[in-house]
């Protein structure tokens, strides 16, 4: 395997959290919530993965409890925000603060142990084509989930008349309502799509990426994931876009660090921000797609006059 | 009321002591009304009258706290809007409840059966608009399309429900006098099929035009049942708001000044993608005249207003003058402070902060140009709270703003109070040009009517004033001058008298830039 294919997978394994976590928020945030809390639900997803892994001895247990665990924070937010009618930008802050304190206190006796790393799943024929086959089919099972996720979402949102429903929910839910669409339960849903995708995210975090239990690794990426949605303007494969092209850059300025180039450290740790962020405006420089895209009762309550 | 003869057909839908609490106040209170099968019905009624809470009970929005509704018989329960369409029921509202980010066939399908392909409602969308004479392009975006357009997704996604019953709320409150005459065909064509209709408005002409039959509400209760066609309009207006409407009177409003306010080659680029740009308007506004400004809601009436306010200053200062003055590139408060006055449009969040008092968006507006009288305390600008309630006060009076108490927040007031309240903040001033946009939309008879002498008063006494209104009874009321904006682009000037209703529908139809839009349009 050549240095080349090398960088590209540890891109593709830096990436693969990103993406899982923006487009379970992108689903959220198209019914109209804002969840702030993406990295709450993700840390936790990462510790009640590497838990449930050293407990069970199975990995896959692993992925399941971090998928729980994710879905279970975020129903928490959607009961505070959805049914009490709680600030959503407070509440969504506050699910991280305490989902990062959560994830501290349970994971504290696990600190330090050696995790068991997700096995890859090898695709017999395919993984031999020469360079692709070692990249895409000789991967493991979260990376294939967040491929299939994406189609999915995508799929979902633009083709099936729930995706449609979903939507119109996030464009007017005054209208969604007026149709006989239960725009709480569709919210619902959404937001613990989204939180199930960022328990993924995390799982993927202390199973594949490093297999072990540190307080506070998730390091901001629920946040990168939050800024991905708006700027890939609320699309399921620009959201891919800006993801992979984060992690390319992100790894490759530690190799331009290793190597010792003449630019300042600080700029070079700056750089994958700076490119994605560029990157995603230059993408949506189109203002009416974009404001097509958007959806106009984000992180506005619902309460139906009855 | 049975009293009305007992129909040789059973009624379709019946109606018995209706009743709708919202804490003690009742929206609709025993409400009795039954519509027979093939039959144009109006519901008619003031703002407020409790209409549409009426017709949401109908359509499953709302559960109504007593009485019943029986539907070809049988007593029923509409829990939902699904519920209601099952049964046969299908409702065009008065404010779209369309998906702007959608296309006109994803809307259509978020009401159908979910069994069906998208391109399938989407053809017969299309046969169905094309045979009722509306048609549609099923693949545009709604934030693309006039108003009208979207008033014929609303009735298309009604009629592809095969509905026995359609209810329309307002419908022509939003349309030219031609898109109307469309609309009333198409109803004709519904009632002689046998469907019936329940007609919302307060529109009397159109009622006595095309309804077998009116019900009359006013303050929540039936105060009518009755032939329209037998009603003149002054008895209908009666039944309506309880007592005969003043009548405004625009006499000695022709002696000309000065011009006062005046629009040279103003042309705006639109500043949201779902804004419309100004082209080339030229206005002059003399002393003493009322220039009223008619068009149909989102042709550029909005961004003239703020063009000619200040509120989005232009490029150069010539295309804006205030008596004779250049002050295109000026802000509001300059402007404010050459003597002229500005009444927006929104009510709540625009004109005025909803959640603070009155006698606070007394001095939110006139901070700068009354700042002597308001404010104390030379730099610290401090509120003189005596000389604001003082002037809130008299300004309650002189419009007859209706509150609870002496300061209450500007939220708590009526739609129509508040308005008479904003309009009067302003001419408190005694302004030498003053610009409304939609004095009175959403008000009621008595308050429309108070605040149209009061625009026709201040041109009297030697003011310009400038009116930009949608709706042409309150244009022909108060008007000396009328024109008439579509697209962006003012039409030329007429005096009132030689205008009739089907030119202004002609130049509210567009004979400006129409084909230049559709090369855009396409551009897309």
């Amino acid at each position: 395997m050549g240095i080349f294919e090398a960088i590209l997978l540890t891109v593709i394994t830096a990436a693969t959290p990103l993406v899982l976590a923006a487009v379970g928020e992108l689903v959220t945030e198209r019914s109209g919530v804002l969840n702030l809390g993406v990295e709450g639900m993700m840390i936790m997803g990462a510790a009640c993965a590497f838990i449930a892994t050293q407990m069970t001895g199975s990995p896959y247990v692993g992925i399941l409890a971090g998928i729980a665990s994710g879905a279970l924070f975020s129903l928490l937010f959607g009961f505070l925000t959805l049914t009490l009618v709680a600030n959503q930008v407070a509440t969504g802050l506050a699910l991280t603060i305490l989902g990062l304190g959560v994830s501290g206190m349970i994971g504290e006796a696990y600190v330090g142990q050696s995790g068991i790393k997700l096995p890859q799943i090898v695709f017999p024929v395919l993984s031999d084509i020469p360079f692709l086959g070692a990249l895409l089919f000789k991967q493991d099972l979260i990376f294939y989930l967040s491929i299939a996720v994406v189609v999915g979402v995508n799929w979902f949102l633009f083709r099936s008349r729930a995706g449609l429903k979903l939507r119109s929910v996030g464009d007017s839910h005054a209208s969604a309502h007026a149709l006989g669409i239960n725009v709480i339960r569709m919210r619902y849903l959404a937001v613990m799509f989204g939180g199930a995708c960022a328990g993924l995210a995390g799982a993927q975090l202390s199973l594949v990426y490093t297999p072990q239990w540190v307080e506070n690794m998730s390091a901001g990426r629920g946040w990168i994931a939050l800024a991905l949605v708006v700027f890939a303007s609320w699309r399921p494969w620009r959201v891919v876009a800006g993801g992979y092209l984060f992690g390319a850059v992100s790894i490759s300025q530690l190799h331009a660090q290793a190597f010792g180039i003449g630019i300042p450290s600080q700029f070079l740790s700056a750089l994958p921000y700076l490119a994605t962020i560029v990157v995603l405006i230059l993408i949506s420089h189109n203002r009416r797609t974009t404001l097509i895209n958007t959806p106009a009762s984000l992180g506005k309550p619902f309460v139906p006059d009855r | 009321m049975s009293a009305e003869g007992q129909p040789a057909i059973g009624p379709l839908l019946t109606v018995g002591q209706l009743t709708k609490l919202f804490g003690t106040f009742a929206a609709c209170n025993g409400i009795d009304l039954d519509i027979k099968p093939g039959e144009i019905h109006a519901l008619l009624g003031e703002n407020g009258a409790g209409k549409s809470t009426l017709v949401k009970m109908l359509f499953g929005v709302l559960a109504p706290t007593s009485g019943e509704i029986v539907w070809q018989g049988q007593p029923v329960r509409i829990a939902s809007p699904s519920a209601a369409r099952k049964l046969g029921i299908g409702m065009v509202f008065q404010h779209f409840s369309l998906f702007e980010a959608l296309t006109v066939a994803e809307n259509i399908a978020l009401s159908m059966a979910p069994g069906i392909s998208l391109s399938r409602i989407a053809e017969e969308a299309s046969a169905l608009s094309h045979s009722y004479g509306l048609p549609l392009d099923p693949k545009a975006h709604v934030a693309d399309l006039s108003v009208g357009e979207r008033q014929r997704i609303e009735i298309v996604r009604a009629l592809l429900q095969n509905p026995k019953l359609i209810i329309l709320d307002e419908p022509t409150s939003v349309l030219t006098p031609q898109e109307a005459d469309r609309l009333f065909e198409t109803l004709n064509k519904l009632k002689a099929e046998g469907r019936s209709v329940l007609y919302i408005s307060h529109r009397l002409e159109e009622v006595q035009r095309i309804c077998d039959r009116a019900t009359v509400l006013r303050h929540g209760k039936v105060t009518g049942a009755c032939d329209p066609r037998r009603e003149t309009p002054s008895s209908l207006a009666r039944m309506m708001v309880g007592s005969d409407v003043a009548h405004v009177s625009a006499e000695g409003t022709s002696t000309k000044g000065a011009v006062k306010l005046e629009a040279r080659h103003l042309s705006a680029s639109a500043r949201t993608p779902f804004a419309v740009a100004l082209k080339n308007i030229c206005l002059k506004v003399h002393a003493g005249e009322v220039l009223a400004i008619a068009g149909v809601a989102g042709n550029g009436q909005g961004e003239l207003f703020d063009a000619l306010s200040g509120e989005y200053p232009a490029a150069t200062d010539d295309v804006v003058r205030i008596a004779d003055k250049p002050v295109g590139t000026r802000g509001i408060n300059a402007r404010r402070l050459m003597g002229a006055g500005f009444v927006p449009e929104e009510r709540h969040g625009h004109a005025a902060v909803s959640a603070l008092s009155l006698s606070d968006n007394l001095v939110l507006a006139r901070s700068q140009s009354d700042r002597r009288a308001f404010l104390g305390g030379g730099v610290l600008g401090l509120i003189r709270q005596d000389a604001v309630k003082r002037a809130t006060r008299r300004i309650s009076e002189a419009m007859d703003v209706r509150k609870s108490g002496e300061n209450p927040p500007a939220g708590s007031l009526s739609g129509g109070n508040l308005q008479k309240f904003i309009v009067g903040r302003e001419l408190d001033r005694q302004p030498m040009v003053l610009v409304v946009n939609q004095p009175t939309w959403g008000v009621d008879a008595g308050a429309a009517s108070r605040i149209r002498q009061a625009l026709v008063d201040l041109a009297k006494s030697g003011s310009a004033v400038l009116v930009i209104s949608q709706d042409l009874d309150e244009i022909f009321e108060v008007a000396t001058e009328i024109a008439v904006i579509s697209e962006g682009r003012l039409s030329d000037i007429y005096p009132a008298a030689e205008l009739s209703r089907e030119k202004i529908g002609l130049l509210m139809g567009g004979m400006y830039g129409k084909t230049e839009t559709a090369e855009t349009a396409h551009a897309h």
